[in-house]
């Protein structure tokens, strides 16, 4: 559908608006950056009034004296430069805006205000017309004090410093023999390298020093060990040189490899700073709730307070679309839950005034009126967050390649240094420690180091670019040693969207089908909705009454014809058949004019390919995993591949456990879900990946962020990942070669500076080079790259 | 040749004062957003209108307005 306005063409009635007040503040040169920019905006009611509760707004603002505030939000549709250009003259449009500056790669805009507390609920709701609605969540009333680690970035540009400057100072010393002058300046040349070494050896490579210190405390010779050998082998070698006036020393290559260590640390830290990765139900919960107080008349007042306030006992108003961030009893009103979320349950559930409502529903018709059962921190499912999974970091104990790589190559390293430096005791017993030195700073595990970050650097970018976003490095060798897939059912393998697969009964005519639409249009059931899209295209009649019934259905009036929508009751006015109703499906019946005329039938829509990714990843073993009841055994045992096991009614804890039971048997565990209801085993699992419609949006704590429309490409993703693997062991084998090179220069004692200048830089680029190489080539031909 | 003393420390310095240069601008949080300068930058070639401040205060006024 395009609107057209002005010549302009737009997506949607919001953007047309937007334009309006845009152009008639001349700010239409947002349309000048951008075709077709802008959002449309959803529906507001009264859904920001928590804003006029003052202790929430202070703990909302970052700073506040009264007369200036300084506010962040978090805006998830920020996604084009004109949402810059337009968030960042928010001034001409709200004139208590003083100034706002956007994140883009956050996706926030921190704005700063001139006015008083009211403001900013104004503020907000202007924000969420013009399409940019601030995502709120119970996780911003926590203030987090925001501190910047920096300092590998300073570590970095130490280093950097440093080697320029000594390279410098260095290089004549490499290319003459013997010069008069040179000879003369030649003390005060290497103490200036001594001196600007010092930086390097003590600030940036403080790091290495701790974790090699903290490796050989608990007993493991991880790769810091030898690194951090190498580094003071170079040093004390290098000073030892200057100070005995035997050469130049090798501060060039100590800083140099300083500089290619803290390089790759930097590229593995990059990772995408608008997605989380550690959300907990927090970030999906509200922060304020309308709570229900009587005031001296018996009339109901209604008050916003803060979700953590809410007691045992007290009584909230849960309005349309409102999540229910406690566990209560409904007291008034029809609610329709849609649990999805939580437990992975599909369809909405109905309740009836006294039944029991769990925290994390969102409500889908009308207003309710519910009494607190347990507040928000022992609630049901805010539980799981307690298990053990979630307070300690079990994936800190995974040991990866390189560090069982560097164990051997330590001891090897050692032992050769030992036995070159015995041998030489004996021949000429001068050069004894020269060997020594040569040896350990030559095998020093550069390329090693290396090899491994700048591989996984570059998949993760070949996998973020196939919107798969993982959270980080150490994911990646443990998805290529996956054997066991677990699948959530809901949301993961079905998409959110419900499609009709069959009409049941008499054929409407085509006078009932235009009714029918037009009565559907009118409706804001989420079931209506989907079915309105897909009658859509027949002509619409709208109808001159409307009724709806909230939790039954609906009643639409046209020309002394009525059609009534909605469950079999209300259509049939209790003229129920004997036919047996199958308790797993959802059905929506239509009579016109009191006469029944059939129903139609909705399925969940399964994500298309997962036949083929199932066969895909044969033979590692697959389970789907299902909140949901058994209702679609049959239809899932058909389409997939016979050794599939499935459980269904599985509650969060179970899910977790059984993560824990698969992992018992020794089995590495990827585990794909969405919802809150995985959170626990997507914690648990080896690798949890969440599915996301849109990444936007709400996504629990895992190791990497999947966009749905990639599904059917799991199996290529974890075929990368065993690749890397194979790359990576590849370049182990490539940068022992250039130790060897190494070795054999050192234990023959002619290790000179300049060879050690060119070696060891020459290896660790040619591992980037060839890493880099072969991981795009992997991607390339898994078809996960571009050609 | 004791020149060479002298310009030695001069280089030495320059790149020192580059060097703080890169530390103050680090600090100040000038490379936490890399991307957006970049885009903010184009905004400047936007051809300025004299803004009637009635105009504005009118379509703001009826902004408020909506939203109460």
């Amino acid at each position: 559908m395009e609107i057209k306005h002005q010549d302009k063409i737009f997506c949607c009635q919001g953007c047309k608006t937007v334009y309006e007040i845009l152009h008639e503040n001349d700010l239409t040169y947002y349309y000048d950056i951008q075709n077709a920019p802008g959002i449309s905006p959803k529906e507001i009611e009264g859904k920001y009034d928590f804003l006029e509760n003052e202790s929430i707004v202070n703990k909302l603002l970052e700073f506040n004296d009264g007369g200036t505030q300084v506010v962040s939000f978090l805006i998830p549709s920020i996604h084009c430069s004109s949402c810059i250009w337009i968030l960042e003259n928010l001034n001409k449009l709200f004139p208590d805006v003083k100034s706002s500056q956007v994140n883009f790669p956050e996706k926030t805009v921190r704005i700063t205000m001139a006015g008083s507390e009211k403001s900013l609920k104004n503020l907000v709701i202007l924000l969420s017309r013009i399409g940019y609605e601030p995502y709120i969540s119970l996780e911003d009333s926590e203030k987090k004090e925001k501190k910047k680690d920096r300092s590998l970035i300073y570590k970095l540009g130490i280093a950097g410093f440093a080697f320029g400057n000594i390279m410098f100072l260095s290089l004549p010393e490499y290319f003459v023999e013997y010069d008069f002058w040179l000879d003369k300046f030649k003390p005060f040349f290497r103490w200036i390298m001594f001196a600007f070494s010092l930086p390097v050896v003590f600030y940036s490579a403080s790091g290495y020093f701790i974790s090699a210190y903290k490796g050989l405390r608990s007993r493991i010779l991880n790769i810091d060990v030898p690194i951090a050998i190498g580094i003071v082998a170079l040093f004390v070698r290098s000073t030892l040189d200057i100070v005995m006036d035997w050469s130049t020393g090798l501060f060039d290559s100590l800083a140099g490899l300083l500089f290619l260590l803290l390089l790759r640390k930097f590229f593995q830290q990059r990772t995408y700073s608008y997605l989380s990765f550690e959300r907990d139900y927090k970030s999906y919960f509200p922060i304020a709730v309308t709570r229900l107080t009587k005031n001296e008349n018996d009339v109901d007042t209604e008050e916003q307070i803060e979700v953590n306030d809410v007691k045992k006992g007290d009584r909230l108003l849960i309005r349309n679309n409102e999540i229910l961030p406690v566990d209560a009893i409904l007291m008034k009103g029809k609610a329709l839950i849609d649990y999805s979320f939580v437990t992975g349950e599909a369809e909405p559930i109905v309740k009836k005034s006294g039944d029991r409502l769990f925290a994390g529903g969102k409500q889908q018709s009308g207003n309710i009126e519910v009494s607190v059962l347990k507040p928000v921190s022992q609630s049901y499912l805010t539980q799981l967050w307690s298990n053990d999974v979630f307070q300690k970091d079990y994936k800190s104990s995974f040991q990866s390649i390189t560090d069982g790589i560097s164990r051997r190559f330590t001891a090897v390293l050692l032992t050769i240094a030992v036995v070159a430096t015995t041998v030489w005791l004996f021949i000429d017993s001068a050069k004894a420690f020269e060997v020594f030195s040569a040896i350990l700073i030559v095998a020093c595990p550069c390329a090693i180091a290396l090899a491994a970050p700048f591989t996984h650097g570059n998949l993760l970018r070949i996998y973020g670019r196939a919107k798969l976003y993982l959270k980080e490095a150490p994911v990646l060798e443990k998805m290529a040693k996956v054997d066991t897939i677990v699948f959530d059912k809901t949301g993961t393998l079905t998409t959110n969207q419900k499609n009709v697969v069959t009409y049941e009964g008499v054929e409407l005519t085509q006078y009932e089908k235009e009714l029918l639409t037009g009565t559907l249009r009118a409706s804001n059931h989420p079931l209506s909705r989907s079915l309105y899209t897909i009658l859509s295209n027949s002509n619409i009649q709208m109808p001159e009454e409307f009724h709806e019934t909230i939790g039954k259905g609906i009643e639409g009036k046209y020309k002394k014809h009525t059609i009534r929508v909605g469950s079999y009751d209300f259509v049939d006015a209790g003229k129920r058949k004997d036919e047996n109703e199958s308790p797993n499906r959802t059905e929506v019946h239509i009579s016109t004019n009191e006469n029944y005329r059939g129903c139609f039938v909705f399925i969940n829509e399964y994500r298309t390919g997962i036949k083929e990714v199932f066969e895909e990843l044969q033979p590692k073993e697959t389970v789907v995993l299902s909140g949901d009841n058994d209702g679609e055994r049959a239809y899932l045992e058909k389409i997939l591949p016979s050794g599939t096991a499935m459980y269904f009614r599985q509650k969060p804890d179970d899910k977790l456990n059984f993560i824990k039971n698969l992992q018992a048997e020794g089995k590495t565990v990827m585990m794909i879900g969405d919802g809150l209801n995985d959170a626990g085993a997507l914690k648990q699992s080896d690798v949890g990946i969440a599915v996301a419609e849109n990444t936007n949006v709400f996504t629990p704590a895992c190791d990497g962020i999947m966009e749905a429309y990639q599904f059917p490409k799991i199996a290529s993703f974890l075929e990368l990942a065993t690749r890397g693997r194979k790359i990576i062991i590849w370049a182990f084998m490539f940068s022992l070669f250039y130790n060897i090179i190494g070795l054999s220069f050192a234990v023959t004692g002619n290790l000179k500076p300049v060879v050690a200048a060119i070696l060891m830089p020459l290896s660790s680029i040619s591992i980037v080079v060839f890493t880099t190489m072969m991981t795009t080539r992997a991607g390339k031909k898994l078809k996960l790259e571009k050609n | 040749m004791t020149i060479i003393y002298m310009l030695l420390a001069v280089s030495v310095l320059v790149a020192v004062i580059f060097f703080v240069a890169f530390i103050y601008s680090v600090k100040s949080g000038q490379y936490d957003d890399t991307y957006t300068p970049s885009v903010r930058m184009l905004f400047d070639d936007e051809l300025v209108k004299e803004y009637t401040s009635k105009k504005i205060n009118k379509t703001s006024k009826e902004l408020s307005k909506q939203i109460k």
